[in-house]
């Protein structure tokens, strides 16, 4: 038996996905720019697809765009925002806590000169909304923050983000990467003023290769991937239909989302049960996080030998970072826990999948290697 | 045009009565390098080897990639085959080099005549064949002590061969003229070099890893894979073993005190890795050991554990400086995989202050700590796994 405990990194793709797939595959395989009947039933896939994945959001079909990756997505949100706003600032706030495609893409703004803010997290891990007020100006273009850190599980208050821009008076579009949420929380963007919003469907069991942006209507951001000019332009190439589908069958297979929610603090709630009495465990992720993620430290086993000891058994988590030696999880340090804590630490990633059962294997297993893999005698 | 390959054997026009067999071992390995690429055949004549595809289809530039690495030539030609007529000699070599002469801006033409029957000795070969090339090429100029390109005719005895300047060949002795030997080979940087300098010398490779799972990971073991696939582009197959090192490694850590972590380890893993050397009809092992450059790799602490090792120990890289190790790690293309930065076994429990002048009576007698020593080694050296490292399979 396989226990995947990595979902946050990707997840098995559902039997639904699957099916919309192998259809896209092989049935219905036209290239949706084409004229003929075969082009234009791939065409109504995407068409299809998009309503369900703006029903999950509660906005309009045509306000999705699919693109590639999440990473695109991200890509394509921040420059195509900063380029539109460029001429009525200079500003963008962003976290310190971004996944490396938002912070890459900072980075890159700010070495074409921009003035990058990154708002330092409180000790739960999220963005304080009175830091956010303290750094807009009416020089602020864009402000981005990650709806739930991929590492940590800990949520953004980024309702909080439209009444603060408005109140400084700033011109500034909000981008939300949701990568890690959409599909967990109640999440609704058009609600909360959010302008921008990035998804990634490999995230909830569709499969690898394809993103999707919310762009409120009325938004313009700047193009910058040329091509045959899919997706009104944004993204380019040939449409991922397969990975479409099987984005939009996966959308519409997700439980209610609350009463999933639900379920995996129960999860969670298990899981931290099992491990209550156990000095050896601390746990990192904020109590109010996703309760899918759990980041927690195993003292005195490094990361990476307790995911080869786990690995072994067939069960499958990750440590909280790319845990390439001598560098450390930057979330982590950020948040500012010791170095002992940061170098054990793995990241134990639930899905709806995810049995009771599982969780108590794994359970043993992580004590079992706590008995045997102790580094020093 | 049809083209061959003339291959020039330097080091072993030394070997006397050998010569034959050592020539036929390198076109053996040879052989075996272009396995896949289509069939060859192979002549040697007066320190040359001479290999020619029987067919056209044959990918040239992929031959001489390969054999560029095969050691035991020094001197490596692609050379257009023509009839032994002056007018086609000059004719074939205007036209065979034209892509070279075009962007040179000097040349030179060498004639070495063979075929002592041939109407025009090597002077006139290189009158007739230059006044060719000037009067097809007129921006170029003769050079003789420095030239941009230099044109070779051989005249032989059934063909003329003309070629442009000649490829450096890997050098060395051929795979097998220096017997077998058992590389220890870790995934850093040194024992990958240590296995192609031995190589170069002739010797075939088998090699032991030490793996310790879950302590290292997975990663590792295919990074090791990686790098004997690089150094066998150059040694020719080389056999691994993997051995499951955990149980020892525990033993260790639980009945040896931390500062003789590291020499412990190293001695079991000499005595391990003799089991399989011997049992693999090894002569040696190989070590990427460099003197002073960790506190295992003193020189009290070689001489800890050379006493474990049942045979000679080869150690090529002990007088050179890290970034000597390293200029040959770029040379053979293994640098960018060993700083891979998966752990390997010998990171596993290192100690935090390791003893740097360790004797062997302590050593000794420190190892004679842990239980049960005979059965562990045993169990690792039978439970080792075998993969076959073949770099064009």
């Amino acid at each position: 038996m396989e226990i995947y405990l990595d979902n946050s990194a990707t997840t098995r793709v559902c039997d639904e996905a699957v099916r919309a797939v192998n259809d896209a595959l092989t049935v219905n395989y036209g290239n949706p720019g084409a004229v003929h009947s075969k082009g234009n039933a791939a065409k109504n896939i995407i068409a299809g697809a998009k309503k369900d994945v703006a029903a999950v959001l509660g906005v309009m079909p045509d306000e999705i765009y699919f693109s590639h990756s999440g990473t695109l997505a991200n890509n394509t949100a921040l420059f195509g925002a900063a380029m539109a706003r460029k001429k009525t600032g200079n500003r963008i706030i962003t976290t310190s806590l971004e996944h490396p495609s938002v912070s890459g893409c900072m980075d890159a703004l700010e070495r074409q000169g921009f003035e990058v803010i990154r708002l330092m997290p409180g000790n739960n891990g999220s963005f304080s909304p009175e830091e956010l007020m303290g750094a807009l100006n009416s020089k602020t273009v864009l402000v981005s923050a990650m709806l739930v850190n991929n590492e940590t599980g800990a949520i953004n208050p980024v309702e909080y983000i439209k009444p603060a821009v408005r109140r400084a008076g700033a011109p500034a579009l909000i981008h939300v990467d949701a990568i890690q949420g959409f599909g967990k929380l109640p999440f609704k963007p058009g609600r909360i003023g959010v302008d921008l919003v990035t998804m990634s469907g490999h995230k909830l069991h569709a499969p690898k290769g394809v993103g999707a942006l919310y762009i409120r209507k009325g938004v313009n951001i700047k193009n910058h991937i040329y091509g045959g000019g899919q997706e009104s332009g944004l993204f380019s190439g040939t449409e991922n239909v397969p990975g479409i589908a099987g984005f939009g069958a996966a959308v519409r297979a997700l439980p209610d989302i609350k009463s999933a929610l639900n379920a995996a603090q129960q999860k969670k709630e298990l899981l931290l049960k099992l491990f209550e009495d156990d000095p050896r465990i601390t746990v990192n992720s904020p109590e109010n996080g996703l309760p899918y993620i759990v980041n927690m430290s195993v003292s005195g086993i490094p990361s990476q030998v307790l995911i080869n000891f786990l690995s072994e058994q067939n069960i499958y988590v990750s440590a909280g970072s790319a845990c390439k030696k001598g560098h450390r999880s930057e979330v982590l340090t950020r948040l500012g826990l010791p170095g002992e804590r940061i170098d054990s630490a793995i990241r134990v990633s639930m899905s709806r999948y995810t049995t009771e059962e599982e969780l108590k294997i794994f359970a043993q297993a992580v004590n079992e290697a706590c008995r045997r893999l102790r580094s020093k005698k | 045009m049809k083209e061959i390959i003339l291959l020039k054997d330097g080091e072993l026009a030394l070997k006397g009565l050998n010569r034959s067999t050592f020539e036929d071992i390198l076109i053996r390995n040879i052989k075996e390098r272009l396995k896949g690429l289509g069939e060859f055949r192979f002549v040697k004549s007066q320190s040359t080897v001479t290999v020619e595809p029987e067919n056209d289809e044959i990918d040239l530039d992929e031959a001489v990639r390969r054999i560029k690495k095969v050691f035991g030539i020094v001197g490596i030609s692609r050379a257009a085959v023509c009839e032994k007529d002056i007018n086609e000699i000059t004719r074939v070599s205007a036209d065979y080099l034209a892509d070279e002469l075009t962007f040179a801006k000097t040349f030179k033409v060498k004639a070495k005549r063979s075929d002592k029957k041939f109407p025009f000795d090597s002077p006139a070969i290189c009158d007739e064949v230059g006044g060719a090339i000037l009067s097809r090429f007129r921006h170029l100029k003769v050079d003789v002590r420095d030239p941009d390109v230099t044109v070779t005719v051989e005249v032989r005895d059934r063909f003329a061969y003309v070629h442009g300047t000649q490829l450096r060949g890997a050098g060395g002795m051929p795979s097998g003229t220096g017997g077998r030997a058992c590389v220890l080979i870790s995934g850093g940087i040194d024992s990958p070099v240590a296995a192609y300098m031995m190589a170069k010398r002739g010797v075939k490779l088998t090699a032991v890893h030490f793996a310790s799972p879950p302590y290292t990971s997975e990663l590792a073991e295919e990074k090791v894979h990686e790098l004997l696939g690089k150094v066998s582009e150059y040694s020719g197959r080389v056999n691994l073993f993997t051995v499951r090192f955990t149980e020892i490694q525990e033993a260790i850590r639980d009945f040896c005190p931390e500062e003789m972590f590291t020499v412990t380890m190293r001695r079991i893993m000499m005595k391990t890795a003799t089991r399989i050397a011997e049992w693999q009809g090894c002569d040696a092992l190989i070590t990427g050991e460099s003197l002073g450059q960790v506190a295992s790799q003193t020189i009290n602490a070689l001489k800890c554990t050379d006493e474990c090792a049942g045979l000679p120990v080869f150690r090529p890289v002990i007088g050179m400086d890290k970034n000597e190790i390293v200029s040959v790690s770029r040379e053979i293309d293994a640098f960018d995989i060993s700083i891979r930065p998966y752990e390997d076994c010998c990171t596993v429990f290192t100690p935090r202050h390791p003893r740097t002048r360790p004797t062997p009576e302590y050593a000794r007698e420190i190892e004679a700590l842990i239980p049960e020593e005979d059965r562990l080694i045993d169990e690792a050296v039978k439970t080792a796994k075998l993969k076959i490292i073949e770099a064009f399979g």
